[in-house]
């Protein structure tokens, strides 16, 4: 497991997302209202719609471009549309968001 | 012979531990106990009644000199503890060195000091111990204004305390909601409703950056520049574990003092117990658990066999009269499953988070009767599948084996009331459906049940469904979204009509069923919000579209456009310089739209505060081609060039544009001003186009040419451009009260009809005071969205987090 430090949870907006760049694609790390991360792959499966730029609800994301809406625990599409985005472990400590990136960093040395 | 034990801190933990290791052994230690401060144990959960006046010192210690004396222990108290030697297993305080066999730390915890300019000025004071709640009441005895710095616990009972006393009290807390850790945003809301009820200013997201004052506090300055006068400022942000002592003597130290599950420090012979140490990564903070612990420590000394395991947790507040409680987890997650009640005339929230069979989670506001019977089913994993239906309703409804939620109504007394806000009972609504009110209407206007605030709707459905049977249709009402039963004209109306100013007032007092809403009426109620009360409300950009978030259009590639505006479509040979320079720095391509406006597509977002800084340089700002707001004011060139010209409407665009510019309507807006009925402008396919004539100018509303096309209709003829000005203002200032969110102008006149429109703008008092109201908005949010974010601050959110990519490859 490689933590990696990421920011401050306090730079993420509530309810909103940043985006994470890395060699396997970009990441959005999400925060809710409830103070709690997740982070999951930034592209809608459906046309690559940018999922940082969606609006976060409970812990979902409804995507900005088709309204897909993404369970942000299971990275599952929610409803009629089916699909799935990647999600990745990532936890908050004293405050730092920590994403654990051995997963990205493999793909990339692949 | 007797062993020595030596005890560092005479709190409520160590506390515990000496009562129980004098009953157990009574002779097996000769006891040493050291306190800083200069007494004995005292009750500290009750310094927020001693703080209110509820309760005196006397009342509250639980450890008078009797007892000290009677159980014939050493007491060093007002003398702090220098230095542990474990070599030599002394103790050094300030008055002499005392060997131990055993020693026991109980250091307690250390109030958390923001480290902001200001902290050490006389008037600044935490919320810990006597000392601090003796200075707090003294402090109040004067009067004046208090600023409670943290919405935690402590520091909403400091502010309820200070407030009582008679100070003007303002809580600052840096999260969105109070008491973040033990409550969701809906009880955090209810709490501070109730807070300001008593007169207590409640200050959320707001960030103190400095206390400011001479010799003495006298303001607080937050991040935002506020600047709040103080003449007393607690500190109440948190509490951190107080370490110092085992830090110095080498124990091993996280967070707090690391203990295995018998209370041992990494040394055998050192205990700890309380708010200083730390088991398996998790600190204790509240009684119950220390009181657990001091058991054990009292069994490790007497060598005797006992474990601390943790225990599911509850939380209430001691604030006369706000009633909440918390519980176990309430976070969502997979497989969670939340039961929501609300009940918006008592005040009420109720939350419980099931998983499984399981209840895992519960916040209560407003009732918390039955929290304890709650906090037993989570506490006992008690399988809840029989009574989940019925579970929030509580105990009194189990046993029944009501699998039916229908049956839950069945069973209501007939005195039950159903309408909190008419105070309708259950037999007046059976009785009014038995005779002959057969729909939700009917009953409504028989009974008024359901009339005010219409959360008690489904339970009068349901009443009707008992009732009726197969005869009654559920209806099927038009609702915002799946978390509302509400349409989009009930929740404006109930917005307006029950002044509710935030997001979570709407979502508490209009029932919503989740927690947060969704990406359907997040935008929506953002909108009605802003539109009805731009004084009190804060636009909140995370339930915008990104869009309007970004302030660019986003494109499908994931790039954006950028549209600077031109008045009117009025350019300059600078300002195009200042274009063709940016879409060239930036790679744009460059593309006239049909609003008389240049479109640059495929800006980074990386690059879109740069792009706005270089434009803003040149003078312009945003064209808000993005929003639902005002878009472009399309004009011809009139009689300032035009042969056939019979006024400026160039220059009448120029000033709608620069008159409307900047506000949020409920979809976008478009207008057109053409100098002659030959119509260049296109006017009269606009959202409001006008036709300039030679006897004045005639408005036309409700045009389109989208998915469908409309010519306008004619509101108006009016004699002078001051006039065309102000209605058209008023006309806007209508549709942004009134219209729902996303109907175009067209569409929101098609339901209100153009006759009703017109019968009130015909009003000149009702029409300046939609101007007024209009300008009001404007005087918050004319502002140029791109300046504000090309700030170097602001600009750094449109980054990312973080970039691996940057990394060099292994």
């Amino acid at each position: 497991m490689t933590w990696t430090d990421i920011g401050a949870v306090t730079d993420v907006p509530l309810r909103g997302a940043r985006l994470v760049k890395t060699h396997a694609g970009c990441i959005a790390v999400f925060r809710t209202a409830e103070d709690e991360v997740f982070a999951a792959s930034n592209a809608c499966p459906h046309k690559q719609g940018p999922l940082s730029e969606g609006i976060v609800h409970g812990q979902k994301v409804t995507c900005p471009l088709h309204n897909w809406v993404f369970d942000l625990n299971t990275g599952e599409a929610q409803g009629a549309d089916e699909g799935r985005i990647a999600v990745y472990p990532v936890r908050i400590e004293a405050g730092r968001i920590l994403l654990e990136i051995s997963a990205l960093q493999n793909r990339s040395a692949a | 012979m007797k062993q020595k034990l030596v005890v560092i801190g005479a709190g409520m933990a160590s506390g515990r531990v000496l009562e129980h290791l004098r009953d157990r052994a009574p002779d097996q230690y000769d006891i040493t106990l050291f306190n800083a401060e200069p007494r004995g144990n005292y009750n500290r959960i009750m310094l927020s009644p001693l703080l209110s006046g509820e309760k005196t010192y006397a009342e509250i210690v639980t450890h008078d000199d009797d007892w000290y004396a009677d159980k014939a222990i050493t007491c060093r108290f007002g003398e702090h503890v220098v230095g542990i030697d474990r070599e030599a297993k002394t103790v050094t305080g300030q008055n002499g060195t005392v060997g131990y066999d055993k020693l026991l730390i109980a250091t307690g915890s250390a109030p958390f000091i923001i480290p902001v300019p200001g902290k050490d000025l006389p008037g600044v004071i935490s919320y810990r111990d006597l000392d601090d709640t003796n200075a707090m009441v003294e402090a109040s005895a004067k009067g004046g204004k208090a600023v409670v710095i943290g919405g935690g616990l402590l520091g909403l009972e400091a502010a309820a305390g200070l407030a009582l006393r008679g100070m003007e009290v303002t809580v600052l807390h840096l999260m969105g909601h109070l008491m973040e850790r033990q409550l969701d945003e809906a009880a955090g809301y209810l709490l501070k409703k109730d807070l300001e009820k008593r007169g207590i200013t409640v200050l959320t997201k707001a960030a103190t950056k400095a206390i400011l004052g001479e010799d003495h506090v006298e303001a607080v300055l937050l991040e935002d520049g506020t600047v709040l006068d103080a003449d007393l400022v607690v500190m109440a942000v948190g509490i951190r574990p107080e370490t110092r002592l085992a830090n110095d003597a080498h124990l091993d130290v996280a967070r707090g003092i690391e203990v295995n599950a018998q209370m041992m420090t990494s040394d055998p012979d050192v205990l700890a117990v309380g708010e200083c140490v730390e088991l398996d990564g998790q600190l204790f903070g509240l009684v119950a658990p220390l009181y657990d612990q001091a058991k054990v420590v009292a069994a490790t000394l007497t060598g005797e066999e006992a474990a601390f395991v943790p225990k599911e947790l509850s939380t209430k507040l001691k604030v006369t009269g706000c009633d909440l409680f918390s519980a176990g987890d309430f976070a969502e997650g997979e497989g969670r499953e939340d039961v929501v009640f609300r009940d918006p005339s008592r005040g009420v929230y109720k939350r419980l988070v099931i998983e499984g069979n399981k209840l895992v989670g519960a916040v209560m506001y407003g009732d918390t009767a039955d929290s304890n019977w709650f906090f037993g089913l989570i506490k006992d994993g008690t399988d809840i599948a029989e009574m989940r239906e019925t579970l929030i309703f509580g105990p009194a409804y189990q046993g029944g084996g009501q699998a039916d939620p229908l049956s839950a109504v069945a069973a209501l007394p007939p005195e039950a009331e159903i309408c909190g806000c008419n105070g309708i009972c259950k037999s007046t609504i059976v009785n009014a459906i038995e005779g002959g009110a057969t729909d939700l209407g009917a009953v409504k206007a028989t009974t008024k049940a359901s009339a005010s605030c219409g959360t008690c709707t489904g339970l009068v459905e349901q009443l009707l469904q008992v009732t009726l049977g197969d005869g009654f249709e559920m209806p099927t009402a038009q609702p915002v979204c799946g978390c509302t039963d509400l349409s989009h004209e009930d929740v404006r109306r109930l917005i307006k009509s029950q002044e509710l100013k935030s997001q979570e007032a709407v979502w508490q007092e209009l029932g919503w069923k989740t927690v947060n809403g969704c990406h359907t009426c997040r935008p929506a109620v953002n909108f009605y919000l802003l539109a009805d009360w731009p004084l009190d409300y804060t636009d909140d950009p995370q339930s915008r579209f990104v869009n309007e978030r970004n302030h660019a259009n986003i494109q499908k590639d994931g790039t954006y456009s950028v549209m600077p505006r031109m008045w009117g479509g009025m350019t300059t040979p600078q300002e195009l310089v200042a274009i063709a320079q940016a879409a060239e720095k930036y790679g744009a391509t460059v593309k006239v739209t049909g609003g008389q406006r240049i479109d640059l597509l495929g800006v980074k977002k990386e690059d879109l505060p740069a792009i706005w800084a270089d434009l803003n340089a040149a003078g312009m700002v945003s064209g808000h081609a993005y929003t639902k707001g005002l878009r472009t004011v399309k004009t011809c060139v009139g009689s300032d060039w035009c042969r056939f010209g019979t006024q400026d409407s160039t220059g009448l665009g120029i000033k709608l544009e620069k008159r409307l510019w900047g506000s949020w309507t409920p979809h976008k807006v478009k207008l057109g001003v053409s100098g002659c009925p030959r119509n260049c402008a296109e006017a009269t396919c606009k959202d409001i186009g006008i036709v300039c004539v030679d006897s004045g100018y005639q408005i036309g509303v409700g045009g389109a040419a989208g998915m469908d096309v409309k010519e306008v209709e004619r509101l108006v003829d009016v004699p002078t451009e001051e006039e065309a000005i102000e209605w058209t203002v008023a006309f806007v200032q209508l549709y942004r009260e009134n219209a729902k969110y996303l109907d175009r102008a067209y569409k929101w006149l098609a339901k209100v009809g153009l006759d009703w429109v017109q019968e009130v703008l015909a009003d000149p008092a009702e029409r300046a005071a939609l101007v007024d109201r209009f300008d009001l908005s404007q005087s918050v949010y004319q502002t140029d969205p791109w300046a504000e974010r090309a700030r170097p601050e602001v600009a750094q959110s449109f980054q990312p987090l973080a970039d691996f990519t940057l990394e060099a490859a292994e």
